[in-house]
């Protein structure tokens, strides 16, 4: 048998690894937590790597994961072994090309990282609401529980799916399974040539398409026959367990590894049996070894080929002995008698268990959505089992008080081996915590003979988001696939975590807590919280600190501290001997960073020289001194349910949670963000009033909405905090008026946008603007009193406020507040501009994305309401679906308003003519007409109230729906340009009066930057590793196409006044309209706190075309077509080098970036040409279309 | 006939005039061109020690900004197989160049500490460098830091260099030492195989309706070549390093003037970025006329001719000749 190395990987990899070498043909697009395994196939195939028959497969992004499975079919039609990978929705939208595929009887793979369903709420979490979705297929379902399976598995379902022609559904746990480093044994090539027969290949392409021996397939039948041709495939299926139960048989030869379709582990004569697949079973199998040891008969079943169920096989790996069963589904089917596997094992029973009595069985769920499961859990699952009466249909994990279905756990229970080091490390993203934790686990894993595993849990904030590492390494194969709860090292790589979560609460005593924090050792005691002294003092730890920020500043690395704390971890948790960790830390370090230059190794060099010496040991008093506590995890005046069940979320507690805590139909309050203070930011903005301009530039672009302004009359600054600003307003309309602009210090990320934009300069400093960042933790409290005092200011009557200017629109309360985006967001400025402009009268359509996360991610949410209560009303439906969903609410609206209209009509006499006939011919194009017509109505409601008849009834609910309703329908590129552009499209061709507000990232940011159709030419992104060869789709010219959409391209960075009139224009136009708004992103590789330049260069080099388009003009006789850029005055080559997106392909491909650069200019040039012809050309008609 | 040739850290070039280090030679075409135009050799512009740092630096904060903090969104790009950041670039470049012409090609390095970019200098020799000329760009601006440790930085890199490379090391310097004559002696005694006298500090101007302080390079005026003329003429014949005058030459008669000084070879950018690579023609034209007319054979004949070791009088580079040029000097107004 072959000799064979270690390696460490997660399980996407790991498959990935296994399914490239053996297609020809790779159908890919993201989704979560798959995208992975995709971005892995186009990286090999953009370095030329071969599959296992010595050639480079063919990979192709598609719009959806609907037009992937498309791709497949059709590659499969024509003969090529062709495979893709998703989860989730993506499965969802193949959903109607597998039954194609597996009704032709075709042999393929899809692998998938099982994750939830959306329903009350998405999540990108594992269970298998996905697959079981998909079992109705046709299609045969592989689970594989662990990384190594996962590995192995991929090549099973090959081998079985070209043997059987029944297609192949391979799946393990998102997350869990995928996203979970393992010490794994890999195959190499010569185990996949053997276990793959080629003549199976051979007689896959022998069934191929083609117009040398053409035949016809997909075929439309008649009631006469589609019945029975339904029934051919029967026997395929029959045999179907047989060949993967072969297949598995020949990999032991091969491999070494036996697996079954149903592997029984445990007592012989065990009475009690939980039956589950996935990853739970690694768990299970350790939790009844450990019952086992204490003398109780029970066992474990791991379902391993779901489909075809070998009902036969499935009973017979049962010992005889067995009295009760528990299924356990990781899935939800409301309504269903019990989940899919529980119901299977019943009917495999009844028809099967040949002995009396028959066991008993009761089914259970687990485990939704990468919800921990425990040994403590599956304890309970058995405890169950004994009772004389055991619960059926529970669950386990959660405290069910609604329908009282949940088992009773112990969560001290444990049982993991004294031999296995557990660590836990608290990190932020932006530190290196999870880099350098991966890392270690390479070390150990594969340089001892210790296996390793890591597992990491990151938060819903894409700016400073925290990350806790989990980290097991011990003689034998670890199966601890759950969170470390008893961690014999605890490390807090952020100071400022040690007041908000209880990090010592997972610490065995005797265990090592190891802080990095900037107080010296001797003074650190008495900084700590109480409950963080009393657990020290208690568990008896040993306390290490270090102060990794100095070191690894002196070392040349500014802000990333993994390597620091690394070689803390091994100089003190005594996995390796301190010499040798090192030794293997640093040859990591040069073969990590080797290639991306010498300097880089070097600062990390230094600083692994600097840290012993930097690390010491704290003294632990005998008692406790400390007298202060957490910190709340939400703020004051918080709602009773965002301080009950928000901030339980907020604060890490919300698998505490009840069931009854939760809104039973996915329906949560708006404005919570404002609660969650983050503290995020070193430095925050603070307002010079003598140098401001009052131009309003810095509130604009705030991603985060944490500079506001406000105009009052003078009366308000009485009683101000002394430190409060206030100066004379400068906008002649506002003599006499205060003005005060005003930084929320605590929700602020420290992007220091607003200081970039800002155009004023101090006349006696020119490296002072009228906003300068200061460090926040002296002015905190100060600027907490303020910005308190602050938003006790009344906002301005919005009749008053000139929105059509920014110095004056910049005043009017933004309802998109503190979101989680990441720290100098190029999308939330366009949002929070919409929400101050129209949020009082908005409702959000929201495409899956960016947005939805950062606007819709629980704990909290940005979008918020004023002082009314008024505010936009959002939801997120699909991804695909956003624009048809959009449009629907638009529908709904316009009926709604109809028929309110209609009654009215008929309540004249009682309402009174006068105010029938206002109410019925409002002009609401501004806002006191609004503001009228809600008089109108507040009067309407007071009559209505009176009025006895069915009619007013009707009306009185109905009643608002008179007051102008705006649609917003926003997303971003992945959305517009790809997967809903059907969607799109179809909603501009209907007229209705939506907006739709496109922020254009031109990549999928939220999954990681893989390229989209809006991506630019020779832009690297994933799915475009070797640069993006074709140039961005004109979404904007598509929609002018139609002649009445409203289209504007708006760049804020570039002329923030033109991207004020867009919006404007866009919400007056009594049609669709389509705003396509630059976003800058992360995923460009920019300067986020400078990146409005980038949106100025992207507009100055023509890159990025600015223009309105409006089909109101064309009715005026005039050229609906405004150009707002200038003639480029830049080379586009200029642009490119400012981003890192552009120019990695120099750095990589230097002589494909040449071609596609000047490809890039002609674009330009050409674009140009184009668009400066329609704003020039003349027109006739009405119709905005010119008469040539 | 004339002979042009002269020699330079060991090689013959065929003329004193070389292109030196500027946007010209970035590429391989203007390199074929300078060579056709009849330069002795050619200068590759500089590599930039903050560009080596920077660029990859900045390559590896944006492949790691943002990355492992958000589930769905774990890294930004797909990590590239490898990377040619600038330097690669340059050592290409170098490569294709020495393929392409005959005469030398001096690469060129420019920095001002002791790290890592100086065994860049090892893989422009291996690039296939004839030479290197380094360009110690280096404005003290720290209060505490005195002359000596200023003049030991230059010493130090010229060291570090030297150690990592067998080819000539010419060493560019600026003018602005309290002792020059004494750095060009440290500097020869370290084993400098040429000086090139001298670098030009960038003056930074201020743009009056932002206030920003924006760079804004100044090309050389013929007037600029007086400091070269003169330290060349000082240093001639009493340090073993051969000579090279850059800045200020824009003509033939202000190459003439340097050789005569005592350059071995002169150096030219700022001429040919306004008048294009041809007007190196024009130079050697004009060199050739003189020496024809004024009945010299040879480059090496004139070379250090009007040096101070040779010049009919040598204080004319000293002190007494400054005050003589004070006194005798009259402005234009005076004459009316």
């Amino acid at each position: 048998m072959t000799e064979r190395e270690f390696i460490t990987l997660d399980a996407n990899e790991a498959v990935a690894r296994v399914a490239y070498k053996l297609a020809e043909v790779i159908a890919i697009y993201p989704i979560t937590p798959s995208s992975a395994m995709g971005e892995w196939a186009d990286e090999w195939a953009s370095q030329q790597q071969p599959n296992l028959w010595g050639t480079v497969p063919q990979v192709v992004e598609m719009q959806s994961e609907g037009g992937a499975a498309g791709a497949i079919h059709g590659a499969l039609q024509t003969g090529s072994l062709a495979t893709t990978f998703t989860a989730s929705q993506g499965l969802l939208l193949m959903i109607p090309n597998m039954y194609k595929i597996a009704g032709e009887l075709t042999a393929t793979v899809f692998h998938i990282a099982a994750r939830s369903l959306a329903a009350q709420a998405l999540s990108i979490y594992g269970d298998h609401s996905d697959v079981m979705a998909a079992r109705s297929t046709g299609w045969a379902m592989l689970s594989s529980a662990s990384v190594q399976e996962a590995h192995d598995f991929a090549l099973i379902a090959q081998a079985a799916t070209l043997e059987s022609r029944v297609p192949f559904v391979h799946f393990f746990d998102g997350f869990r399974t995928s996203h979970e480093v393992l010490k794994i044994e890999p195959l190499v090539d010569s185990d996949l040539l053997a276990m793959i027969d080629y003549d199976k290949v051979l007689a896959h392409r022998s069934r191929a398409l083609s117009p040398d021996h053409p035949v016809l397939r997909g075929t439309a039948h008649n009631p006469d026959t589609y019945f029975q041709a339904r029934e051919t495939v029967n026997p395929f299926y029959e045999v179907c367990p047989d060949i993967v139960q072969n297949a598995m048989d020949q990999f032991a030869k091969i491999v070494g590894r036996q697996y079954q379709l149903f592997e029984y582990h445990g007592a012989p004569d065990a009475e009690r049996v939980v039956i589950l697949m996935g990853s739970g079973c690694e768990a299970a199998h350790e939790t009844v070894d450990y019952l086992i040891g204490q003398g109780e008969k029970v066992g474990v079943l791991k379902v391993r080929l779901f489909r075809p169920l070998d009902m036969r096989r499935l009973v017979a790996a049962l010992p005889a002995s067995v009295k009760t069963i528990a299924v356990l589904d990781r899935t939800k089917e409301p309504g269903s008698p019990g989940e899919p596997l529980y119901l299977d094992v019943i009917t495999a029973l009844h028809e099967e268990w040949t002995e009396v009595p028959m066991p008993r069985v009761v089914g259970g769920r687990y485990g939704l959505s990468s919800k921990d499961f425990t040994p403590a859990m599956i304890k309970a699952v058995f405890d169950n089992l004994s009772l004389a009466k055991p619960k059926n249909h529970f669950t386990v994990g959660i405290n069910d008080d609604v329908s009282h279905t949940s088992l009773d756990y112990d969560p001290a229970f444990s049982v993991e081996p004294d031999s296995v080091v557990r660590a836990v490390f608290y990190g932020l993203g932006a530190d290196g915590t999870v880099g350098a934790n991966k890392n270690s686990i390479k070390i150990i894993g594969e340089n001892t003979p210790n296996y390793a595993q890591g597992y990491f849990v990151y938060d819903s904030k894409k700016s400073g988001s925290m990350t806790v590492s989990h980290l097991r390494f011990g003689p034998q194969p670890i199966r601890s696939n759950y969170l470390v709860t008893k961690a014999n090292f605890v490390a807090c790589h952020q100071p400022g975590f040690l007041e908000r979560y209880d990090m010592l609460s997972d610490a065995v005593p005797g265990g090592v807590f190891l802080l990095n924090s900037p107080i010296p050792a001797e003074l650190l005691w008495d900084r700590l919280p109480r409950p963080v002294q009393a657990q020290l003092i208690e568990k008896k730890l040993k306390f290490y600190t270090i102060d990794a920020y100095r070191v690894a500043r002196e070392s040349g690395m500014t802000g990333r501290i993994n390597t620091v704390m690394q070689v803390c971890f091994f100089a003190i948790s005594g996995v390796l001997p301190r010499e040798e960790a090192i030794a293997e830390i640093k040859h990591s370090i040069e073969k990590t960073y080797g290639k991306k230059g010498e300097e880089i190794v070097q600062m990390n060099l230094n600083a692994v020289d600097q840290t012993v010496s930097n690390l010491f040991e704290v003294p632990i008093p005998a008692a406790v001194t400390s007298t202060v506590e957490f910190l709340e995890p939400v703020s004051e005046g918080a709602t009773e349910f965002v301080h009950d069940v928000l901030g339980m979320m907020i604060a890490r507690k919300g698998d505490l949670l009840p069931v009854s805590a939760m809104p039973n139909d996915g329906t949560y309050p708006t404005g919570t963000a404002q609660y969650e203070k983050r503290n995020l930011a070193q430095e925050i903005p603070v307002w010079d009033a003598n140098v401001c301009i009052q131009c309003g530039k810095c509130a604009m672009v705030c991603p985060h909405a944490v500079i506001r302004i406000k105009t009052f009359a003078p009366e308000y600054a009485d009683g101000a905090p002394e430190t409060f600003k206030t100066t004379e307003a400068r906008d002649t309309e506002w003599a006499g008026l205060k003005y005060s602009i005003q930084v929320a210090p605590e929700d602020c990320t420290g992007c220091s946008l607003c200081v970039d934009v800002c155009p004023a300069k101090n006349k006696s400093a020119a490296n002072l603007k009228a906003i300068n960042m200061r460090p926040q933790p002296p002015i905190r409290e100060q600027e907490k009193a303020n910005w308190d005092y602050f938003l006790t200011i009344p906002e301005m009557d919005r009749r008053n406020i000139k929105n059509s200017s920014i110095r004056q629109q910049q005043i009017q309360q933004p309802l998109f507040e503190f979101s989680g985006a990441c720290s100098g967001c190029g999308e939330t400025p366009y949002i929070k501009l919409l929400t101050q402009l129209f949020g009082d009268r908005m409702v959000v359509a929201n495409a899956t994305g960016c947005s939805s996360i950062y606007g819709g991610n629980l704990p909290t949410t940005p979008w918020s309401k004023n002082n009314e209560g008024r505010g936009p009303a959002w939801s997120n439906s699909l991804f695909e679906d956003n624009a048809e969903f959009g449009l629907g609410m638009r529908v709904s609206l316009d009926k709604q308003a109809e028929m309110a209209r209609e009654l009215l009509m008929g309540l004249t006499a009682e309402v009174g003519e006068t105010l029938v006939e206002a109410l019925l011919h409002a002009d609401q194009k501004d806002e006191s007409g609004i503001h009228d017509q809600r008089e109108r109505v507040v009067l309407l409601k007071e009559k209505l109230a009176n009025v006895n008849s069915d009619e007013a009834k009707r009306l009185l609910p109905l009643a608002d729906m008179l007051v102008k309703k705006d649609v917003w329908i926003i997303g971003g590129d992945g959305w517009a340009y790809d997967i809903g552009f059907g969607g799109l499209d179809h909603v501009l061709s209907t007229g209705r009066n939506v907006n739709i507000m496109v922020m254009d990232t031109e990549v999928y940011s939220n999954t990681g930057g893989q390229m989209s159709k809006a991506t630019p030419r020779a832009a690297v992104a994933k799915f475009a590793a070797g640069g993006k060869p074709a140039g961005k789709k004109d979404l904007g010219l598509m929609a002018i196409s139609y002649g009445n959409v409203y289209v504007a391209r708006i760049a804020m960075g570039a002329k923030d006044e033109q991207t004020l009139r867009a919006l404007l224009e866009a919400e007056a136009y009594d049609g669709p309209s389509l705003v396509i708004a630059y976003s800058h992103c992360i995923a460009h590789g920019i300067d986020m706190g400078k990146a409005m330049r980038n949106q100025k260069a992207a507009v100055d080099s023509g890159q990025w075309l600015m223009y309105r388009y409006n089909p109101e003009r064309a009715s005026h006789g005039e050229n609906p077509m405004t150009l707002d850029s200038r003639p480029p005055k830049m080379p586009v080559k200029d642009y490119l080098r400012m981003e890192n997106r552009f120019k990695m392909l120099e750095l990589s491909k230097p002589e494909v970036a040449k071609v596609l650069f000047e490809k890039a200019q002609q674009d330009v040039n050409e674009h140009w040409a184009l668009y400066e012809y329609l704003a020039a050309r003349p027109v006739v008609g009405t119709n905005g279309q010119s008469e040539h | 006939m004339v002979n042009i040739t002269t020699q330079y850290m060991g090689m013959t070039l065929r003329s004193p005039l070389v292109a030196s280090a500027s946007p010209l030679s970035e590429k391989l075409d203007n390199i074929k061109r300078i060579e056709d135009a009849g330069a002795g050799a050619v200068v590759m512009f500089s590599l930039f020690e903050e560009q080596i740092r920077r660029e990859r630096e900045t390559l590896f904060h944006h492949l790691v900004y943002g990355t492992d903090s958000f589930a769905e969104a774990l890294t930004y790009f797909p990590e590239p197989e490898q990377y040619h950041a600038g330097p690669d670039q340059y050592l290409d470049l170098i490569r294709k160049a020495k393929e392409a012409v005959d005469i030398p090609v001096i690469a060129s390095l420019n920095g001002t500490s002791i790290g890592g970019w100086t065994k860049f200098a090892h893989k422009m020799q291996e690039a296939g460098a004839d030479a290197l000329e380094l360009n110690v760009y280096y404005i003290p601006t720290d209060m505490n830091v005195t002359s000596a440790q200023v003049e030991q930085t230059y010493l130090d890199i010229l060291y570090a260099v030297k150690q990592t490379v067998s080819i000539p090391v010419a060493m560019k310097i600026s003018p602005y030492f309290s002792n020059m004559a004494h750095m060009a002696k440290l500097l020869d005694d370290g084993g400098a195989n040429a000086l090139v006298l001298f670098n030009r500090f960038y003056q930074p101007d201020i743009d009056l309706e932002t206030l920003d302080v924006r760079p804004n390079v100044l090309l050389s005026t013929p007037q600029a070549a007086r400091l070269p003329m003169t330290w060349i003429g000082i240093l001639f014949k009493k340090i073993k390093a051969d000579l090279a005058a850059t800045s200020g030459v824009h003509t033939s008669e202000d190459a003439l003037k340097m050789l005569l000084v005592g350059a071995n070879v002169t150096m030219m950018t700022a001429a040919l970025l306004k008048n294009g690579i041809d007007h190196i023609r024009v130079v050697e034209a004009g060199l050739r006329r003189w020496m024809e007319e004024h009945e010299y054979e040879s480059v090496d004949q004139m070379r250090g001719s009007v040096s101070q070791v040779h010049a009919e009088d040598p204080s004319a580079f000293e002190r007494a000749q400054y005050m003589r040029a004070l006194t005798m000097y009259r402005p234009n107004w005076s004459a009316e």
